[in-house]
């Protein structure tokens, strides 16, 4: 392989195909990039001897992949980047892991994140955190930092994130990769552990469209093991990689564009819909009124599923106790000293909720606004195909700078929220580069179950433009 | 409910012990996000239905049969204490 990291995932696998690599030599280079180059990332948590690679003559079979740590794969540790689930060995495979081993992937190890994918920074990781492959004094963004930074620099083809508010999309924007959230029912979500259970969903993070559509492909399907995953045809998402825009609608919602846009974000937004418009979109401007609603929203329905969730966490089925002699200090100790302070804040925010008295005022009332933030994009939808919006206000923001101001934290997910309010495919993918050479990121947002639109478009944008193919300084040379 | 009791009886309803250096930053910081969510206040909701199910309101049956074999050596070894293929606990009664 020497110096072919640079290659993508698709790339790789024409080598495989055509014999001039094994998959044991492919799994054992990257292997070895790991290990070589992620100190100064701390983008694994784990990275396995081997892997199981089957004969599968599936056209990805072979390829290494990294998977978010709370995704289960049997038989190896899943901790969510939390004390409270240090040591936990995974009883049983996540559907999306069973598809990738069915499909001969090599899983090369797990990656870092914000406990539970509370944060939009990987700061809040028991491990430490993961730090931006462009410039190490920034975060990587989060949840999935740990996946995104993993990819961007080139120590793994793909890896699988997991996306509630954002935390796929922001962190592939800070990164400089593509990241993809399908539709609310397309991925099976039986074996990642729950966080907001109506928001949750696990998608591929690449270098590029065309390993986006063949990794989809692997993992979208029905499942009977997740109540909430939704009966499909099946799609050919390949079928899409068309150079073509040509009147596709495009919608540019004004409420994306206002105050707290940084102006290079902005510019670099601009640039895309010149691109687009040369390959024959049709742009059209609109809105989306309840917008500035969607943080507010999301914080409260979110932390509500996460406060019902976590309650599983409680020292008697999984890992760390403390020790008490009544069974409800042994719960309230072992969650006070092995739960970290985000997850505390989420927890306390969503039991207070939901709790007796604020639960009209609060949870219901936020699903109320939710529907009004879905009814506007069915309308938007009805005179456009797709949406174009920045994916973050501004580029990867320095370490520590949010961490000790929550809100301001939140506010980094304002644009990506809505998406998952509204159960919808939308992804993240690279535009540009500021004047410190940090990655911005653009996000299209489709219909319910027309992720084939979002492929052609970024699929007709890489084959326009090379921003996907640059790697960063650090990374770029061989190992 | 003050800032100071609504952290003490969140605590208790959560299950979770706060310690007394976290108490403090813990309201502040609770307090400045509630001022936030007040916003959804403004939003006009009359007649609006809550939005719970983004596909479907119907309710997903299967056969009442074991379908997916989880060895239960492999979920209790998880267990920080188990006695006889069982977790266990303090005394609850």
């Amino acid at each position: 392989m020497k110096d072919n990291f640079s290659l993508f995932g698709y790339e790789i696998a024409e080598k495989i195909k055509t014999a001039e690599v094994t998959k044991s030599e492919v799994f054992s280079w990257f292997k070895q990039r790991v290990e070589k180059l992620d100190k100064p990332l701390n983008s694994f948590v784990s990275l396995f001897d081997s892997a199981d690679i089957s004969e599968q003559k599936s056209l990805f079979s072979g390829l290494p992949i990294a998977i978010k740590d709370n995704i289960c794969i049997k038989g190896k540790k899943i901790t969510c980047a939390s004390k409270i689930l240090s040591n936990h060995i995974a009883a049983y495979d996540a559907t999306v892991i069973s598809r990738l081993k069915t499909a001969g992937l090599a899983i090369i190890g797990t990656t870092n994140m914000d406990e539970f994918a509370f944060g939009s920074s990987t700061e809040n990781s028991c491990y430490g955190l993961t730090k931006n492959p462009w410039n190490i004094n920034c975060v990587a963004g989060g949840s999935s930092g740990g996946s995104t930074a993993a990819v961007a620099a080139r120590l793994v083809p793909f890896a699988l994130g997991s996306d509630t508010g954002g935390s796929i999309r922001q962190p592939a924007s800070f990164c400089g990769v593509v990241g993809f959230k399908p539709t609310y029912g397309r991925v099976s979500r039986f074996g990642l552990v729950a966080f907001g259970s109506s928001l949750d969903q696990i998608g591929p993070i690449t270098t590029n469209f065309i390993d986006s559509a063949n990794l989809l492909n692997i993992i979208c399907g029905f499942d009977p093991f997740d109540s909430t995953s939704v009966k499909t045809i099946d799609e050919d998402f390949t079928d899409s990689l068309i150079e073509d825009c040509k009147n596709i609608k495009i919608g540019v919602p004004k409420e994306y564009f206002q105050e707290g846009l940084s102006p290079v974000c902005r510019e670099a937004i601009s640039a895309v819909i010149e691109t687009f418009k040369a390959k024959g979109a049709i742009i059209v401007d609109i809105s989306l009124p309840y917008t500035s609603y969607a943080v507010a929203t999301y914080y409260i329905v979110a932390s509500s599923e996460a406060s019902s969730n976590l309650q599983r966490f409680d020292g008697v089925k999984y890992g760390a106790r403390c020790e008490a002699s009544t069974v409800e200090d042994m719960y309230s100790l072992t969650r006070g000293n092995n739960f970290g302070s985000e997850a505390k804040r989420r927890i306390f925010l969503g039991t207070y909720s939901l709790s007796s008295g604020y639960y009209d005022a609060y949870y219901v009332r936020a699903l109320k606004v939710r529907r009004l933030i879905k009814n506007d994009f069915d309308k938007a939808f009805r005179e456009v195909d797709v949406i174009l919006t920045p994916t973050a206000p501004s580029t990867a923001f320095r370490v520590g700078e949010k961490i000790s101001d929550p809100l301001s934290m939140y506010l980094s997910d304002v644009y990506t929220i809505s998406a998952n309010l509204a159960g919808l495919p939308a992804v993240s993918f690279p535009c540009g580069f500021d004047k410190d050479n940090l990655p911005i990121g653009a996000q299209l947002i489709g219909k319910e179950f027309d992720e084939k639109s979002l492929i052609r478009l970024g699929y007709s944008y890489q084959q326009n433009t090379d921003f996907h193919k640059k790697i960063p300084k650090l990374f770029g040379a061989k190992v | 409910m003050d800032r100071e009791n609504i952290v003490d009886y969140i605590s208790k309803l959560a299950r979770i012990n706060v310690s007394n250096e976290e108490k403090k930053p813990l309201e502040s910081q609770l307090s400045r996000i509630l001022e936030y969510v007040n916003k959804l206040k403004e939003a006009d909701v009359t007649s609006v239905e809550p939005l719970r199910n983004l596909h479907t309101n119907n309710n997903v049956y299967r056969q009442d049969t074991v379908i997916y074999p989880f060895q239960q050596e492999n979920i209790l070894n998880n267990a920080p204490l188990k006695e006889d293929g069982y977790f266990k606990t303090p005394k609850v009664i």
